[in-house]
């Protein structure tokens, strides 16, 4: 492993001038938990200066308002995010990705705003983030900006932050009445392991119907992938089996996976429809208790 | 923790002991708990240098050239070696240079992650930046990755020099089969006339690594006087040091190993990797040259259990009397000769007593790292193909599984095909503690199934070394060669305390180095605690003879009329004369000096004390459409002959199960095509963690071994035999698909399911 420098700044600004002088070299970092592997492992053979997240306030805000919503700070860990009621209470569907992204240590770092940031295809976070109509608050040299968590990844570990930006924090609208939410990922373990494929999805019900539906993939394309096409298709129909059957069978259609050493892509096509089916159930269920 | 409501220790033996079969608190560990124990990385020496190994990217190449000038002028560098600072004589035997080039290649690299030069520097990171720095220019050659691949005729040649040894003769044939050997018995023909029903079936196994949490790691200092010094962590410092000696060719009084603490080794720490290299670089740069592996060296480099490809073919009576068994084996060996083939052929049919056998063994050379002993080398992978043509059997024939095994399973004298003929064993027995088990007849749940196997470990003796010193307190210091990887100070030190009638507390073990005891064999082949263990007890007898000449000297009469009952001394003509050990010990200083007991013995070959068998009775749980399998119970019974300590008999019990839980579900080298592994880390090979695994009910029985004084058996291995086949078993029970290949996982379960609705 070759040098590398390691700056703390304190503000957001101090942070995005950091970036913006380093160029290309420089990496922000906030759990670690993926970039030190990666230098570890070569991966990042140009960056000399990891500039620490951790130390800047708005990025470990952790904010819940029953009008506004949730921000929850870039570099918030698991853990303070499982660990708090209100979220808990009102969105079940992270505390599912939350609670099961590496194991407890690695959720003593880990930040659901790292996952993102990393845009793997497999991140456990990314779908329901997504399904939750989560927004990017993005900072740089020329100013703020929000992207919608559905365009934040590009491809394979890109994603739209450009030089010298940084995501300063998470945002997820209030939760409606009748809603409910779940991550659902299939790993060959039970623990300790990445998603062979992986279904985020929330559902607002109205009178045993579904109002509004959106499910997200992961695993199963370069990117985290939005099917908007589900939701569209079962808003307004029953929440039963038959419904269900369709969602799986579109997510099935809308899934671009690879073979490799975690999975065929004829089985990887096929999880997309058990676990759509069986994810979107739990939301249901959720979202009649909520 | 599930409640006992079974005889989890079935004791047939009627023998009364005070320290054996107890369970006392083992002596290492509370360094091992404290963090304290030190382990191969562990060591550190002034001036020490850092070495890092360059290893080939390519599954099968030929070297055209190496260049290591830039690495050598890069500040920090103190030595570069390569496959040239190798000593290789003129009259180099094939095997030699076969040992020699797997450290580090001289002509060709045969497996991706092959070592072809390596730096010492003073730091890991310089050593790192260096090896990049190194060129190596190669004619790139094509790979050929399985046995049945690398035995046709249009394989590449891995070897061009490697001819085939056919039934016992060399042939002149050049080809990747290293060799080809048959075990006969009786009339296979006949065998087969006589049968009623027949089951012919191939299957295939991946090759999987034992999986060690402690990569390799060892420190060299080769000194200006000539001796060499390793300080490693390895399952034998007798082996390493002669195997090391061996390749550097020098004298084995040259080289003196210190044995660290080991991390596991499960058989993958028999052979020595870095401790050559390390060596090497010592020499040249003068100093002392540490070398640890990361994971993924670990993977490529280290030798992982062959891949196999088995065919069985069963014929019985309709009575359930099997009169035919044939085994044809083709193991992959690596990228050298050498896979567990013949241990797989000894054990593949030992359960069955059948008058006609005929076994076919191929040991098959293949671009893959040269594989090394995993825990009952060859004979899980035998088991997976055996065990389940025998339930396919009994399902043909209307039979019980166990009734079936039990109707032709092997006793005393039944002779195995491979020649010896049984000492007594306790494969009836095991089959028995099975069927009688609660678990074997308790309710399933929905996508639930059921499945049972047996499995035999031959089991070693060899040879080994002990020394006892009595300190003035009454305790002892017992020097032993042995490494301890399963508690085995433990035991070792048990058998002792049991011989003079002391309590295992007042026992200190020490493994020691090369100069320091008497040569011991390696820590593996299930042979410790039965060898060095009976060495303890051949030292403490020792011990005994002294002290009671001792206590003669003092007491002034004859030797033959004073006895050692219970740790007391005592004259069997005059009841007031009697010492306890402790009071005897605190008398031999002032008497003539302290007394050393010493015992070095060769416990017998292959086989000894008759081996080990092990069933299991294993539920699963599948999911009909993921086609994720749990293990939701999973009973190990076991012939330990004698537990000496029964806590690390259910540990070893429960560990080989678990092992074999990883490598009937998940474990495997994904291999690319151009041959190199895709999965190098914890993360994506699946070896199972605690959450994947359900509590494992042990049943230790004892059938005690003929020969060893305790009549203990080495029960190191035959736990991890049976758990392969008997979960396909309970797979084929639940989803009624019989899998032939291993791994077992989601994927391999939904496309036997699709294969079978014929989409």
């Amino acid at each position: 492993m070759h040098w590398i420098d390691y700056a703390s700044p304190h503000s957001v600004r101090e942070a995005v001038d950091l970036l913006n002088e380093a160029g290309g070299s420089a990496r922000p970092m906030a759990g670690g938990t993926d970039v030190l592997v990666q230098l570890r492992a070569n991966a990042l053979p140009d960056v000399n200066l990891l500039v620490d997240m951790k130390n800047i306030p708005e990025l470990n805000e952790m904010t819940m308002d029953p009008e506004v919503g949730l921000t929850l700070g870039a570099a918030v860990p698991c853990y303070k995010i499982y660990g708090n009621k209100a979220i808990e209470h009102a969105f079940p569907g992270l505390i599912d990705c939350a609670s099961l992204i590496g194991g407890t240590q690695i959720q003593g770092r880990a930040s659901l705003g790292g996952n993102l940031c990393n845009a793997a295809p497999s991140g456990d976070s990314i779908p329901v983030m997504i399904a939750l109509g989560g927004v990017a608050r993005i900072s740089g040299p020329s100013g703020d900006r929000e992207v919608p968590l559905e365009d934040f990844c590009t491809g394979v570990r890109r994603t739209v932050i450009q030089q010298g930006e940084i995501l300063v924090s998470l945002h997820f609208p209030a939760p409606v009445a009748n809603q409910g939410a779940n991550y659902m990922r299939f790993i060959p373990r039970n623990e300790m392991d990445i998603a062979v494929a992986g279904v985020g999805c929330s559902v607002v019900l109205d009178n045993g119907n579904i109002k509004s539906a959106r499910v997200a993939l992961s695993s199963v394309a370069p990117t985290p992938l939005y099917v908007k096409e589900i939701g569209d298709a079962i808003a307004g129909k029953p929440a039963n089996e038959e419904t269900l059957k369709l969602a799986g069978q579109m997510a099935k259609d809308a899934a671009k996976p690879i073979t490799d050493m975690r999975g065929t892509i004829e089985y990887r096509k096929h999880l997309c429809d058990v676990l759509t089916r069986r994810s979107l159930q739990i939301a249901i269920d959720r979202a009649k208790e909520s | 923790m599930t409640t006992t409501d079974y005889e989890r220790n079935i004791v047939l033996s009627n023998v009364e002991y005070n320290v054996v079969g107890t369970r006392p608190v083992r002596p290492d560990g509370a360094d091992k708990v404290t963090g304290r124990a030190l382990y191969g990385a562990d060591f550190d020496t002034s001036g020490l240098l850092h070495g890092k190994v360059l290893r080939s990217p390519h599954a099968h190449a030929r070297i055209r050239s190496i260049d290591t000038s830039k690495a050598e002028a890069l500040q920090g560098v103190l030595a570069v070696v390569t496959g040239k600072d190798m000593p290789h004589e003129a009259d180099e035997s094939d095997g030699t240079k076969y040992s020699r080039d797997n450290i580090l290649a001289s002509d060709k690299v045969l497996y991706k992650g092959h070592a072809v030069a390596a730096v010492a520097a003073t730091n890991p990171h310089v050593a790192e930046e260096a090896i990049g720095l190194i060129e190596v220019d190669y004619e790139v050659l094509k790979p050929v990755l399985t046995a049945p691949e690398a035995m046709k005729d249009s394989a590449p040649i891995l070897h061009e020099g490697l001819k085939t040894e056919e039934l016992g003769e060399k042939t002149d044939k050049v080809s990747n089969i290293a060799n080809h050997f048959q075990h006969v018995k009786g009339d296979i023909a006949k065998g087969f006339a006589d049968a009623d029903v027949v089951v012919e079936r191939e299957y295939n196994t991946v090759t999987v690594h034992q999986g060690y949490i402690e990569p390799h790691g060892a420190t060299a200092l080769w000194n200006t006087d000539g001796r060499l010094h390793i300080w490693c962590s390895t399952q034998g410092a007798f082996t390493a040091r002669d195997a090391t000696a061996g390749i550097l060719g020098v004298p084995v009084s040259q080289v003196r190993v210190t044995p660290m603490e080991i991390g596991g080794g499960f058989g993958g720490k028999i052979p020595v990797y870095v401790e050559p290299i390390a060596a090497l670089l010592s020499k040249k740069s003068g100093h002392a040259v540490k070398v640890v592996m990361s994971r993924a060296e670990v993977f490529e480099s280290t030798g992982p259990t062959s891949g196999s490809n088995i065919r069985i073919k069963v014929g019985a009576k309709n009575d359930g009397t099997i009169t035919a068994l044939q085994g044809y084996l083709a193991f992959e060996a690596g990228g050298y000769p050498g896979s567990p083939v013949n241990a797989g052929a000894i054990c593949i049919f030992a359960a069955y007593d059948v008058d006609n056998v005929l076994i076919d063994g191929y040991d098959v050379v293949v671009n893959k790292p040269k594989s090394a002993p995993y825990r009952a080398p060859g004979a899980p992978n035998a088991a997976f193909a055996c065990e389940q043509a025998i339930d396919e059997l009994a399902g043909k024939l209307g039979m019980d599984p166990i009734d079936l095994r039990l109707k032709n399973a092997a006793v005393e004298g039944t002779r195995r095909p491979d020649g010896p003929a049984f000492p007594r064993i306790g494969c009836v027995e095991v089959l028995e503690a099975m069927k009688n088990h609660p678990h074997y007849s308790a309710p399933l749940g929905p996508n639930q199934g059921r499945g049972v196997a047996i499995g035999y470990w031959f089991n070693i003796g060899f040879q080994s070394s002990v020394n006892i010193n009595v300190n003035s307190d009454g305790t002892i210091s017992l020097i032993e060669g042995s490494t301890d990887i399963g508690g085995t100070r433990a035991s070792i030190s048990m058998q002792a305390a049991e011989v003079l009638g002391i309590p295992m507390e007042d026992v200190r073990p020490s493994v020691v180095d090369t100069d320091s005891i008497g040569f011991t064999a390696v820590t593996g082949g299930s042979r410790t605690t039965f060898a060095t263990g009976w060495a303890a007890y051949e030292a403490a007898q020792d011990v005994a003879r002294q002290m009671i000449e001792r206590a003669a000297t003092i007491w002034d009469v004859d030797k033959d009329g004073i006895e050692l009952k219970n740790g007391v001394f005592q004259s069997k003509a005059d009841p007031e004369l009697k010492m306890t050990f402790k009071e005897l010990s605190g008398q031999l200083l002032d008497t003539g000096g302290t007394v050393v007991g010493r015992a070095s013995m060769n416990a017998g070959g292959l086989g000894a004390g008759g081996g080990s068998f092990a069933g299991n009775i294993v539920d699963v749980e599948v999911d009909p459409d993921t086609g994720k399998t749990l293990v939701t119970r999973m009973t190990a019974i076991q012939d330990a002959g004698k537990a000496i300590h029964p806590s690390y008999v259910e540990g070893q019990m429960q560990g080989g199960s678990v092992q074999g839980i990883g490598w009937a579900l998940n474990e495997e080298y994904y291999m690319r095509d151009d041959g190199s592994m895709a999965n190098t880390s914890l993360l994506d090979y699946r070896m199972p963690t605690s959450l994947d695994i359900p509590m494992i009910d042990t049943v230790i029985v004892e059938v005690a071994s003929a020969e060893h004084p305790y009549g203990v058996r080495g029960v190191g291995e035959a736990n991890i035999v049976p758990p392969t086949p008997a979960i396909a078993n309970a797979v084929h029970s639940a989803i009624g698909i019989r899998m032939a290949n291993l791994p077992i996982n989601s994927v391999a379960i939904m496309e036997a399911k699709w294969k079978q609705q014929g989409n």
